[in-house]
């Protein structure tokens, strides 16, 4: 057993993390709103390689770069081109900017797809087909505004130039492993942004002060926090388990990646939502930082459905399991 | 990264599998659960035959060098065999190498590793359970000797042990943390009585009193007066967090109940979609669970303490599993009232005895408060509140 990274890891993850710290401050996450889309940073992410990690990277490493891209709230269609790439036939260009649709097409259309808004081409399956479409991007004179502020759009499977990059059951084999490393991906994204929120609660209720006492030392305050730092580190754990999982080729690679994704989501929700509450009522304005982090936490997670299905998905797997 | 825990456990593990297929027979299993006494003395000397008591020790003193790893084999492999025996006497056992005489070590540890003798732990009082330190019982200077009295609750296994680790004031005058002195008692010293208690979960504890208790110096561990420092070896030799898969055969029980159980409507319980979804949520607390468990053993393994991460496993462990306990207790409905051993009960009573054990785990091994305390101010470095350390009034 080794729960550690390797020096390459580490150096890539602390290369993200600048990255991310220094280019994506929240007041840029901010000015990115209502549409979410950063050019300027897609730029620097796509001058770092980080789409590239893609066609040459595990799980576990795109996990670690995801999680720093979440802990800063990146306006960037990081994780949709990550797995979008990973079924494209001939490697796009390194800016090219994708949407992977992690919902079945409905009547020919990919609903409030992630990175819609923005991204050239959509990665989806419809029916029985796994399909690559060159499509305009959606045109509206403003951007839908949205719970996460995140770049949504509903596309098309068949304006524009669609490829078929498979048919039948290898379609549904393909569109599900891709469709598991952007689970993996997204609960790493919401590791990180947890991780932050978790940071931001310790800072405020260290320095804030009620009743003559910093309110840190408030039982009720400091057990909620340990409670929730406890949660955090179990859904970074169980992130890493799943992309190492998947990295191994293990057989319990995809319950683990429903998993993670659903323990992620509902970690980081909470995780921004005692944190907003321990603000009191400056939490509760759009000028204190965490608000940003209360929307996307539940917003991130939600473009895959309603986790209802998430979690009856995962308990059919875990009743038809021999041993559960 | 590599969550596996490897080829050498994996060796281990199957060395301990058939061990267990020879000792660990359901009817010795089914008689520690009945009579509420989680040891048996059969397997434990069996246990120490093969030299697995402190099978993690140096060869020097009797043990194997099985590494942390390996002990985590063991431990998930003998996770439904009633052992409190061994627990508790390996953590004395483990504190007394480090802080007993030359003469204690050579006169008590040959017997706790052969397997012919255990230990109770001495630590709460009725007055004191979180705030171990507020201890009570004295201990006082007589001749070269010392003299015994006080009482202690949940003293477990008491009724079977040869030695009792028992935390002691000495100086009353001091810092209650300050004025405390530990001595491993042997249980058949004059002035001992032990009262049973019984408890919800079924698992039988006790009570202790000492009465004039008259031990020689030679039975004190560590100095007068540094008894705390003695019990944060203790502590830290405690594994309270090291398993974390107590959920794991509970929800085995609910899905092969659920699979042959039918509603009132004559619908299949695991149907429905209620069920399935805490089905999905036990099992994700379980994996947790297990990771953060694993992740303590690793720490652990890298040789240093699991402080934090211990205080994380121990609280999540027992608090996930109380919730999953009571969600499927719930699903059971009617069917979940019967207990083990009535023909009426659903998978043997599993999830009721389940659901009635769950309660202690939150408390035992340091209580769900005082983990939270270990992880706010060690972990996140939040300021505490001065709790007070003066000595208590008498």
């Amino acid at each position: 057993m080794d729960l550690s990274l390797t020096d390459e890891q580490r150096l890539l993850r602390d290369t993200a993390a600048r990255f991310f710290r220094d280019a994506s401050p929240l007041e840029r996450v901010r000015a990115a709103e209502p549409l979410g889309f950063d050019a300027g940073l897609w730029q620097g992410v796509v001058e770092l390689g980080l789409p590239l990690l893609a066609d040459e990277h595990g799980l576990i490493d795109r996990c670690l770069v995801c999680a720093e891209a979440g802990r800063h709230l990146a306006p960037v269609p990081l994780i949709e081109t990550l797995a979008a790439r990973r079924l494209v036939p001939t490697p796009p260009p390194a800016e090219a900017m994708l949407a992977f649709a992690p919902r079945p097409a409905v009547d020919g259309r990919w609903e409030m797809v992630p990175a819609g808004a923005i991204a050239t081409a959509v990665v989806g399956i419809d029916g029985d087909r796994l399909l690559l479409v060159h499509s305009g991007r959606p045109r509206r004179d403003r951007p839908m505004s949205n719970l996460g502020c995140a770049p949504l759009a509903h596309r098309s499977t068949s304006n524009g130039r669609a490829t078929v990059l498979a048919e039948g059951a290898e379609a549904h084999r393909r569109f599900r492993a891709v469709r598991d490393e952007w689970r993996v991906m997204t609960a790493a994204a919401l590791v990180g942004l947890a991780e932050r929120a978790l940071d931001i609660a310790v800072g405020h209720v260290t320095q804030r002060e009620q009743f003559g006492v910093p309110i840190a030392t408030f039982q009720t305050v400091a057990h909620r926090l340990a409670d929730l730092a406890t949660a955090v580190d179990g859904a970074r754990l169980l992130v890493h388990k799943a992309a190492w999982a998947h990295d191994e080729g293990d057989a319990g690679a995809p319950t683990l990646a429903a998993m993670a994704f659903l323990f992620a989501a509902e970690t980081a929700e909470r995780a921004a939502g005692d944190s907003l509450h321990l603000h009191g009522g400056y939490g509760f304005t759009l000028e204190y930082d965490i608000q940003l982090f209360y929307r996307r936490a539940k917003a991130w997670p939600l473009v895959a459905g309603s986790p209802r299905r998430e979690i009856q998905d995962l308990a059919a797997a875990l009743v038809a399991a021999p041993e559960a | 990264m590599d969550f596996r825990l490897g080829a050498k456990s994996d060796a281990f593990r199957r060395e301990v599998r058939a061990f267990l297929a020879e000792h660990a027979t359901p009817a010795m299993i089914e008689r520690c659960h009945r009579s509420g006494t989680l040891h048996d003395w059969a397997f434990h000397r069996a246990l120490g035959k093969k030299g697995w008591i402190a099978a993690s020790w140096p060869k020097t003193y009797g043990g194997q060098e099985r590494d942390e790893l390996e002990m985590a084999a063991f431990h998930e492999e003998a996770a439904h065999v009633p052992m409190d025996g061994l627990g508790i006497t390996l953590m004395v056992a483990s504190t007394l190498r480090r802080v007993g005489t030359d003469e204690q070590k050579a006169a008590i540890l040959p017997g706790l590793l052969r397997g012919d003798a255990i230990c109770a732990l001495g630590y709460s009082e009725p007055g004191a359970g979180s705030d171990v330190a507020a201890a009570r019982t004295r201990a006082v200077r007589d001749g070269d000797g010392w003299i015994i009295d006080g009482e202690k609750v949940f003293t477990t296994l008491a009724h079977e042990a040869q030695y009792v680790f028992l935390l002691t004031r000495t100086d009353p005058s001091r810092p209650k943390h300050d004025g405390l002195t530990m001595f491993l008692v042997p249980m058949d010293s004059p002035g001992i009585e032990v009262r049973p208690i019984h408890t919800l979960g079924g698992e039988r504890t006790n009570a202790t009193s000492y009465t004039g208790v008259r031990v020689p110096d030679s039975c004190r561990v560590g100095e007068v007066d540094g008894g705390w420092q003695v019990l944060m070896v203790a502590l830290a030799y405690e594994r309270s967090w090291a398993l974390g898969r107590e959920g794991v055969p509970v929800l085995r029980d609910f899905i092969a109940w659920a699979r042959i159980a039918r509603d009132d409507d004559g619908r299949r319980v695991i149907d429905d979609p209620a069920v399935r979804e805490t089905i999905a949520r036990v099992a994700i607390r379980n994996e947790v669970s297990i990771l953060l468990a694993l992740r303590a053993t690793w720490v652990s393994a890298s040789g240093q303490l699991p402080g934090v991460e211990g205080s994380m496993a121990k609280l999540f462990t027992s608090e996930a599993f109380q919730k999953s306990c009571s969600e499927m207790l719930a699903h059971q409905g009617h069917w979940g009232l019967a207990q083990r051993g009535e023909a009426e009960a659903a998978i043997g009573g599993a999830v009721e005895a389940a659901h009635r054990h769950a309660a202690v785990t939150t408390i035992a091994g340091g209580s769900s408060e005082i983990q939270r305390g270990i992880i706010a101010a060690r972990g996140l470095r939040l300021p505490r509140a001065k709790a007070s350390r003066e000595p208590r009034e008498r």
